[in-house]
C-alpha cells in the first residue's frame, strides 16, 4: 500500500455507469426539468400565449377598437372567434393585443421585485448589526404601508410627467412595472435573508472562509445559488400578483388609458354584463387563470431541475 | 526543536449575549478560557472533551474562523493573531480544516471538481485549465478517489467517501497544519478506520502536523502523540498520549477514560460515574471548574483555580491533588 488508501468497493460499486452520462450543467439541468411533466405543460402553454400575444395581432388583422353595433355582445362565431363585447368589438383582436401588456408588466414587474429583493436580502443577510436592522426597518416600513393608496397617489402625482417624457403607452408602462414591483421585494428581501443567516453558518460556507475565499465570492458561488430555490418560487407568485394588481389599477381607472384592452381592463369592462354575455369575462379570466397557473408550475420545475441534489 | 509550529498562548474566546433595544450586553458564554499549547512540526495533538466544552472554538480559533477575544497564536514565529485581509489570505494556505459533517461541507451546488479546485482558483495555484485539472486529478487519488469523480455532485456519494472530498479540499493548497475537526464523529465506525488510516498515511507522505478535536478518546489515542484534555474553557489536562492514557494526572480525564469501553466482557474496571452535568459556561464554578463534580474535591478547590502546571517529563495537569 504504497500511497492512497482506496475508498470502499461497495461504496464504488453503488454508482454504476454515472460518468457514462456526465454532460454540461445546463444538460443536466435540461434533462431534470423535462422529467417535470406540469413544468413542461406549464413552458409550453407559456410559450404559446407569448407567441400569440407577439405574432397574433400580424396574422388576426381585425382592428381592435372597431365598433359595430349589430354585432355585440355576440358569442363565438366565424367572424369574431372569441365573440364581441358591448360595442361590438372583436375579443380575439383585444385579447392578443392587451396580452402584450399583461404579461410584460407580470415578467417586469418581477424581475424589478426579484432584483431588488435579492439584493436587499443578501445585504442584510451578509452583514451584521445596524445595517441589517436598517434594511429591515425599511423592509417592514413598507410592509406596513397601505399600498393601494399609496400606489394611486403615486401614480397620480407621475403619471402626466412621465407621459409626456415618454408617451402614453410606454411612460404608463414604466411607472405601473416600477410601483408594482416597488410594492412586493419585500417578501423575497425576507425569504433572501432568512436564507443567507442559515447559510452563513453552514461548514461548506466556513470551508469557503478558511480557503481564503473573499465575501464576494462566499455570497456568489456558496450562499447565493443555495438560497435562490425559495426566491423562483416567490417570483413566479409576484408574476400572478402583478398581473392581478395591474388589473386593480385598470379597474380604478390609473392603470393604462381605457382605450388599450390589457386583460385586467377586459376583464373589469365585462363584469357589469355577466349575465348576457359571460363569455366576456370569461375569456380573459381564463388567459390570466392560465398563465398564472403555467408560470407557477414553470416556477416549480426550475426550482427542481437548477438543485444537483434532485434525482429524477 | 525550537520554535514549535503552532503556539497558542492564552487563548479566549467569549461569546456576548445581547438584548434589548440598544443591544445591551447581558451575558457573557466562556467558551473557551485562557487555553495555551503547541504543536511541533510533524506532530499530532489531540484534543479532547464532552460535548460544549471549547475544543472546536478553539480549532476555528487558530485559524481565525473565529475571531478570538483576546490571546495569541504564532504560526511559524509569525502573529496569526495581528494578521488581516491579505496576509490572513496567504495563511490560508498553511493552514486549513476538515470538518465534522460531511453532509454540510460540501456545496451541494458544485461538482467535485469545483468544490477541490476552488483553493485552487482563489490562490492562483494552477496555469490554465489542464493544469488545473490535473491538479484536481492529482488531489483525488491522493485521498484514494478516482478521475471521473470529479464531474459528479456530493450527493452522490456516501459519508466516507464525501469526508475524503473534504480532505481533498483542505489538501489542495498544501497545507502545513490541518485543524481535524472531529473528522470521523459522523461515520460508522468501519468507515472511521478507513479515514483515520488515510490521515495518518498522508501525514507521513506530506509531513503534515494535525490539531486533532474528537471526543472519541479511543480514536484519539491511535492517532495522538499529544492530548489536551478540556473542560469547560480550559486545559485540564496535557500529556502524551500514552502518559495520559496511562496514568492521568487529574480527575476529570480519569473519570473519562474509566467510561471507555473495552472490548472483553470478562474485563473488570472500576467506572467512575460523574453526577451532574456540565455547568452552564455562563456562570462558571469559582475556583477550579471541575470542583462541582469531582469524587475528590477539597475546600481549596471552591477558592482558588488551578493552574496547569508542569509535572516533569512534558506532563502537564491542573489539579490541586499535583501540589
Amino acid at each position: 500500500m504504497a500511497g492512497s488508501t482506496p475508498a470502499s468497493p461497495t461504496a464504488d460499486a453503488a454508482l454504476p455507469g454515472l460518468a457514462a452520462r456526465r454532460t454540461s450543467l445546463g444538460l443536466e439541468a435540461w434533462r431534470r426539468f423535462r422529467r417535470h411533466r406540469l413544468a413542461l405543460a406549464g413552458a409550453l402553454i407559456l410559450g404559446l400565449m407569448i407567441l400569440a400575444v407577439l405574432l397574433g395581432p400580424l396574422a388576426w388583422r381585425v382592428p381592435i377598437n372597431e365598433i359595430d353595433f349589430a354585432a355585440k355582445l355576440q358569442g363565438s362565431s366565424l367572424a369574431h372567434p372569441l365573440g364581441t363585447d358591448d360595442l361590438g368589438q372583436d375579443l380575439l383582436a383585444r385579447m392578443l393585443y392587451g396580452g402584450r401588456l399583461s404579461l410584460a408588466v407580470g415578467l417586469a414587474a418581477m424581475i424589478i421585485a426579484v432584483v431588488v429583493g435579492v439584493i436587499i436580502g443578501a445585504i442584510a443577510g451578509i452583514s451584521r448589526g445596524s445595517v441589517d436592522a436598517a434594511l429591515m426597518w425599511l423592509t417592514d416600513l413598507f410592509l406596513s404601508l397601505p399600498q393601494l393608496p399609496l400606489l394611486l397617489l403615486i401614480i397620480y402625482l407621475f403619471r402626466d410627467a412621465l407621459r409626456a417624457l415618454a408617451g402614453p403607452e410606454v411612460g404608463m408602462f414604466v411607472l405601473i412595472v416600477a410601483v408594482i414591483g416597488g410594492f412586493r421585494w419585500m417578501p423575497v428581501a425576507r425569504l433572501v435573508r432568512a436564507q443567507f443567516l442559515s447559510l452563513r453558518e453552514k461548514e461548506f460556507v466556513e470551508a469557503a472562509r478558511a480557503l481564503g475565499a473573499t465575501p464576494l465570492r462566499l455570497v456568489a458561488r456558496h450562499i447565493l445559488p443555495n438560497s435562490l430555490g425559495p426566491v423562483i418560487v416567490a417570483g413566479t407568485i409576484d408574476v400572478a400578483a402583478a398581473i392581478i394588481a395591474e388589473s386593480t389599477l385598470s379597474f380604478l381607472g390609473l392603470g393604462f388609458p381605457p382605450d388599450i384592452p390589457t386583460w385586467g381592463r377586459i376583464l373589469y369592462d365585462a363584469k357589469d354584463h355577466l349575465d348576457v354575455a359571460p363569455h366576456w369575462a370569461v375569456v380573459p379570466g381564463g388567459a390570466i387563470f392560465l398563465a398564472v397557473l403555467s408560470i407557477n408550475y414553470l416556477g416549480d420545475g426550475l426550482r427542481d431541475a437548477l438543485d444537483p441534489r434532485k434525482v429524477m | 526543536m525550537g520554535e514549535p509550529l503552532l503556539r497558542v498562548e492564552n487563548l479566549v474566546k467569549h461569546f456576548t449575549l445581547k438584548a434589548g433595544l440598544l443591544s445591551a450586553e447581558v451575558d457573557r458564554v466562556r467558551a473557551v478560557d485562557g487555553v495555551s499549547f503547541t504543536i511541533d512540526a510533524g506532530e499530532t495533538l489531540g484534543l479532547v472533551g464532552e460535548s460544549g466544552c471549547g475544543k472546536s472554538t478553539t480549532g476555528r480559533c487558530v485559524l481565525r474562523l473565529i475571531e478570538p477575544t483576546s490571546g495569541e497564536i504564532w504560526f511559524e514565529g509569525r502573529n496569526v493573531t495581528a494578521l488581516d485581509g491579505a496576509g490572513l489570505r496567504r495563511m490560508c494556505r498553511d493552514m486549513q480544516i476538515i470538518f465534522q459533517d460531511p453532509y454540510a461541507s460540501l456545496n451541494p451546488r458544485m461538482t467535485v471538481g469545483a468544490i477541490i479546485g476552488e483553493a485552487l482558483v482563489i490562490h492562483k495555484l494552477a496555469r490554465g485549465r489542464r493544469e488545473f485539472e490535473e491538479r484536481i486529478v492529482q488531489l483525488l487519488e491522493t485521498v484514494g478517489l478516482h478521475a471521473e469523480h470529479m464531474r459528479r455532485y456530493p450527493h452522490e456519494f456516501s459519508g466516507g467517501q464525501r469526508q475524503r472530498i473534504g480532505i481533498a479540499r483542505a489538501l489542495a493548497v498544501s497545507p502545513k497544519l490541518i485543524v481535524c475537526d472531529e473528522p470521523v464523529s459522523a461515520l460508522d465506525v468501519s468507515i472511521q478506520a478507513q479515514v483515520i488510516n488515510l490521515l495518518e498515511d498522508l501525514q507521513e507522505r506530506l509531513n503534515l502536523t494535525y490539531l486533532f478535536i474528537a471526543h472519541d478518546l479511543s480514536v484519539v489515542e491511535h492517532i495522538s502523540d499529544r492530548v489536551a484534555v478540556m473542560y469547560l474553557g480550559r486545559i485540564v489536562e496535557l500529556a502524551s498520549a500514552r502518559d495520559l492514557y496511562a496514568s492521568p494526572k487529574h480527575p476529570y480525564t480519569e473519570a473519562l477514560l474509566s467510561a471507555v469501553p473495552i472490548p472483553d466482557p470478562a474485563a473488570k474496571r472500576r467506572r467512575i460515574v460523574l453526577e451532574g452535568d456540565v455547568p452552564n459556561p455562563i456562570r462558571p464554578p469559582a475556583g477550579c471548574h471541575f470542583h462541582p463534580r469531582c469524587p475528590r474535591a477539597m475546600a481549596r478547590c471552591r477558592q482558588e483555580a488551578p493552574l496547569l502546571r508542569d509535572l516533569g517529563s512534558g506532563r502537564m495537569a491542573a489539579c490541586h491533588l499535583n501540589d
